[in-house]
C-alpha cells in the first residue's frame, strides 16, 4: 500500500510538472540568497578577526557558501527534469538518473536541517571566542609600534564607536590594564612615577578610558580622563552621570550581533529546507506517476503518483534488509572463495 | 535633403527593432535608477539640513526624480511601439503618436541634461550654504538646554565621526566659539575667570577640540586639549603632528561628498536616453515607406532629421512664430495659394509629374483630371 497515492490525468500532470518547475526555479534563488548570505558573514567575520581569538573557525560560512552552489546546481538539474518531463522521448534518458538523484536530494535536505541548527548553536562558542579576544585586543591597545599588533588600537576605537559599547564587561576594564604606551609617558616626571611605583607590575594606570568610549549624545563635553573622581570635574557626580559615555561592554554588543545575524541566516536556511523538500516531493510524484502510465503508449493515459511505493515501516525494514544482503553477500563471496581455494588446494 | 541618411533593408529593420526593444528596456531600468538615486539624494540632503542654510540644492534631486519617472514612461511606450514595427498591420496606430511622442521625449531627454548640468552649477551656492551652516552649527555646539538647538552637539558630533573631519575651515575654527557651555564651568576657580576676562566678549575659549575631532588611526591616546601647547604633552610637537585629529574641515568634507554623488550617475544615464532616442526616430521613418506596400521585405531609407538641420529648426520655429505674427502671415498666403491653384490648373505637364509621386496627390490630381 503507496504512501499518499494520487491519480494523475494528463492535465494533472502537465500542471504538476509546470509547478515543480517554478518551484525549482525559486528554489535556485534561495540558493543564491543563502551563498551571498554566507558570504557576507564570512566577510562581517574577517572585518574583526583581530578581536577575536585567532582561531575561530569559518566552517559555518564556508559551509554556507557549499550549501548555496549546490543548492543551485541541484535544483538546475531539477529544474531541467520537469521541463523535460512533459516530453515522454526526453524524459526516457532521465529515468535511469532520477532515483538516485532523488536519494542525493534527501541527503541535501539533511545537509541543509543540520546547518540551520548549526547557526543557532553558534552563539554559544562565539562568547568564548570574543571574550577571549577582546581581553587581549585591549591588552595589545598600546602596542601601536609592534608590527602585527600596530592596527589594534584604530580596531578597537573603531569598534567601540560603531557598537556603543566600552571595554569587555564594561567600562572598567580600562582601569586595570595600560592602555597608554610608555613612548608617551614622561619618566622624569613625579607623576608618572608615583603611579608606576603604586603598583605590582609596574604599569601605568589610570581610572580613565579612551576618547572612542565617549557618548555623542552626551550633553556635555566629554569627560574620559578621571572618571571616578567627582571633585575632579565641576558638577560631575559619576555614580549618577549616565550619558558621558557607554557604560555596556563590547562583548555583549558584539554577541548579540553576530548572534542575531546567526539567527535570520539559521531562519532563511529553514526555509529554504522546507522549500527543497517540497521540490523534492514535487519530483518524486513526477518520477512516479509516469513510470506507471496505464497504456505507455498513449501520453494521455491515467496514472498513478506516490511518495512511498510502500508504507514507512515497510520501506524502513527493506532498506535495512538490503544493506544487510549486501553485507552477507561480500562474506558468501568470500566464504565460496575460501572453499574454491580448498577445493584446488 | 535629408540629414544622417541610412539604408534599412528587411533584416536590418528587424534587427533595429529588437535592439531598440532591448535598449528601451535597459532605460526603463535606468530611469528607475535615476529616479532611486534623486530619492536618495534628497534624503542624504534632508539628513543635513541642520548644517545647510537654505535649500536651493533641493532642485538637483527633484529633476532627477522627474526625469527619471518620465524615462520610465518614455521608454515603456518606445518598447511597445518596437514591439509592433515589425507586423505592418498593428504599426499605423502609433502614426500619429509617434511625432508629438518624439517631441516629448526630446523635452525630458534635455530635462536629464539640465539635471546634469544644474548638479555641476550647484556647487558654489552648496558651498555658500555649507559655509553659513555650519559656522552656526558650531556657535550652537554647546546649547545642548535650549529647545530648538539641543541635537546640534550630537549632529556635529556624528558628522565629524563619520566625515572624519574637525571644524569649518579645519580645526582651529574651534579655538574662535565657545563650545563648552557655562553650566559646566566654575566660576569660582581662577584659570576660568582669567580665560573669560582675557577675551573682549566674555567668552571661555580655549586651544582645544571635542572628541568627535579625534581620529582613531593616531598612534598616540588622542590630544583634545591645548592642543598648540607643545610643553603640555610629552614628546608631542603640534607642527608636525598629523595623525592626532582630523585636519580637513567638514565643509571640504561634506562638499566633496555631494558632489560626487551628484556626478557619478548623471552622465551614463544621458547617454544611454539619446541613443534610445536616435534608435526611436530611424526606426519610424524606416517604416513609413512600408506602410501601404505589398511586399514588406524591401529596402527602405531611415534618416534622423528630413531636412538638414537648419531648416528643421526653421520649420518648427515657424508655427511658433505664425502664433505671435498672426494676421499679416495669413493674408500672405492666402494670396499665395490662390495664384498657385490657377497656374496649376493651366499646366498639363505639371499635373502628369505629381502622377508618379505620393499616393495622396495622386489621388487629388485623379479627381481634379475628372472634374475639369
Amino acid at each position: 500500500m503507496a504512501l499518499l497515492k494520487v491519480k494523475f490525468d494528463l492535465k494533472k500532470r502537465v500542471k504538476l510538472a509546470q509547478m515543480v518547475w517554478l518551484m525549482c526555479w525559486l528554489s535556485i534563488m534561495a540558493g543564491v540568497l543563502v551563498f551571498s548570505l554566507g558570504l557576507f558573514y564570512k566577510i562581517e567575520l574577517h572585518k574583526r578577526s583581530e578581536l577575536m581569538d585567532n582561531n575561530e573557525s569559518h566552517f559555518v560560512p564556508n559551509l554556507l557558501i557549499g550549501v548555496g552552489l549546490a543548492a543551485c546546481g541541484i535544483n538546475a538539474f531539477g529544474g531541467k527534469i520537469c521541463y523535460d518531463s512533459l516530453d515522454s522521448s526526453k524524459f526516457t534518458k532521465w529515468k535511469a538518473v532520477l532515483k538516485p538523484f532523488l536519494f542525493c536530494c534527501l541527503l541535501f535536505n539533511a545537509l541543509l536541517f543540520f546547518t540551520a541548527l548549526l547557526c543557532f548553536t553558534m552563539r554559544i562558542p562565539l562568547q568564548f571566542i570574543l571574550a577571549e579576544g577582546l581581553k587581549n585586543s585591549m591588552k595589545y591597545y598600546k602596542d601601536t609600534d609592534v608590527p602585527g599588533r600596530c592596527y589594534m588600537k584604530r580596531t578597537v576605537d573603531l569598534m567601540q564607536m560603531e557598537f556603543h559599547c566600552c571595554g569587555n564587561k564594561n567600562y572598567k576594564d580600562w582601569f586595570e590594564i595600560q592602555w597608554i604606551s610608555n613612548r608617551y609617558l614622561d619618566f622624569s616626571s613625579k607623576k608618572v612615577k608615583d603611579r608606576i611605583n603604586s603598583n605590582v607590575d609596574g604599569q601605568y594606570l589610570v581610572n580613565g578610558v579612551p576618547f572612542s568610549c565617549c557618548n555623542p549624545s552626551s550633553p556635555r563635553p566629554c569627560i574620559h580622563y578621571q572618571v571616578t573622581n567627582s571633585s575632579a570635574h565641576y558638577s560631575y557626580d559619576h555614580h549618577t552621570e549616565e550619558l558621558n559615555i557607554w557604560k555596556h561592554g563590547c562583548r555583549e554588543a558584539l554577541v548579540s550581533y553576530y548572534g542575531g545575524l546567526m539567527n535570520t541566516i539559521g531562519v532563511v536556511v529553514l526555509l529554504v529546507t522546507v522549500l527543497q523538500v517540497g521540490v523534492m516531493v514535487g519530483l518524486q510524484y513526477v518520477n512516479t506517476s509516469l513510470s506507471t502510465l496505464v497504456n505507455p503508449e498513449d501520453p494521455e493515459s491515467e496514472s498513478e503518483g506516490w511518495i512511498l511505493e510502500k508504507t514507512v515501516k515497510e520501506t524502513f525494514t527493506d532498506v535495512i534488509t538490503k544493506m544487510k544482503a549486501m553485507g552477507k553477500g561480500n562474506r558468501v563471496e568470500v566464504g565460496t572463495e575460501k572453499q574454491a581455494v580448498a577445493t584446488l588446494s | 535633403m535629408v540629414w544622417a541618411k541610412m539604408k534599412f533593408p528587411f533584416e536590418k529593420r528587424v534587427k533595429l527593432a529588437q535592439g531598440l526593444w532591448l535598449l528601451s528596456w535597459l532605460a526603463i531600468v535606468g530611469g528607475a535608477l535615476n529616479f532611486c538615486f534623486g530619492c536618495f539624494l534628497k534624503t542624504e540632503i534632508r539628513r543635513r539640513t541642520e548644517v545647510m542654510d537654505n535649500s536651493n540644492i533641493h532642485i538637483v534631486p527633484n529633476t532627477l526624480i522627474v526625469s527619471g519617472l518620465a524615462a520610465i514612461g518614455i521608454n515603456y511606450f518606445a518598447g511597445q511601439i518596437c514591439q509592433d514595427a515589425l507586423d505592418v498591420g498593428r504599426f499605423p496606430r502609433w502614426k500619429t503618436f509617434l511625432k508629438p511622442y518624439c517631441c516629448c521625449a526630446i523635452i525630458f531627454t534635455s530635462l536629464t541634461l539640465i539635471g546634469v548640468i544644474l548638479s555641476f552649477t550647484m556647487r558654489s551656492s552648496l558651498e555658500g550654504s555649507l559655509q553659513v551652516g555650519l559656522r552656526n552649527a558650531l556657535r550652537f555646539y554647546k546649547d545642548t538646554d535650549t529647545p530648538g538647538r539641543c541635537f546640534q552637539k550630537q549632529t556635529i558630533d556624528h558628522l565629524q565621526m563619520e566625515f572624519r573631519c574637525c571644524g569649518n575651515n579645519d580645526y582651529r575654527d574651534w579655538f574662535e566659539v565657545q563650545w563648552i557651555s557655562n553650566r559646566y564651568l566654575d566660576f569660582s576657580s581662577k584659570e576660568v575667570k582669567d580665560r573669560i576676562k582675557s577675551n573682549v566678549d566674555g567668552r571661555y575659549l580655549l586651544d582645544g577640540v571635542p572628541f568627535s575631532c579625534c581620529n582613531p588611526s593616531s598612534a598616540r591616546p588622542c590630544i583634545q586639549y591645548k592642543l598648540t601647547n607643545n610643553s603640555a604633552h610629552y614628546n608631542y610637537e603640534h607642527q608636525t603632528e598629523e595623525l592626532n585629529i582630523f585636519v580637513r574641515g567638514c565643509r571640504e568634507a561634506l562638499l566633496s561628498y555631494y558632489t560626487a554623488l551628484m556626478n557619478s550617475i548623471g552622465a551614463g544615464v544621458l547617454l544611454l536616453f539619446l541613443v534610445v532616442l536616435a534608435s526611436l526616430r530611424y526606426l519610424q521613418t524606416s517604416m513609413e515607406a512600408v506602410i501601404g506596400q505589398e511586399n514588406t521585405e524591401i529596402e527602405t531609407e531611415g534618416y534622423l532629421l528630413e531636412k538638414n538641420v537648419s531648416e528643421t529648426i526653421v520649420e518648427y520655429l515657424n508655427p511658433v512664430m505664425k502664433l505671435l505674427l498672426l494676421n499679416q502671415v495669413q493674408d500672405g498666403l492666402v494670396k499665395k495659394s490662390v495664384r498657385m491653384s490657377i497656374n496649376y490648373r493651366q499646366l498639363p505637364q505639371v499635373k502628369d509629374h505629381f502622377k508618379i509621386s505620393s499616393c495622396c496627390v495622386f489621388l487629388i490630381c485623379d479627381n481634379e483630371k475628372q472634374t475639369a
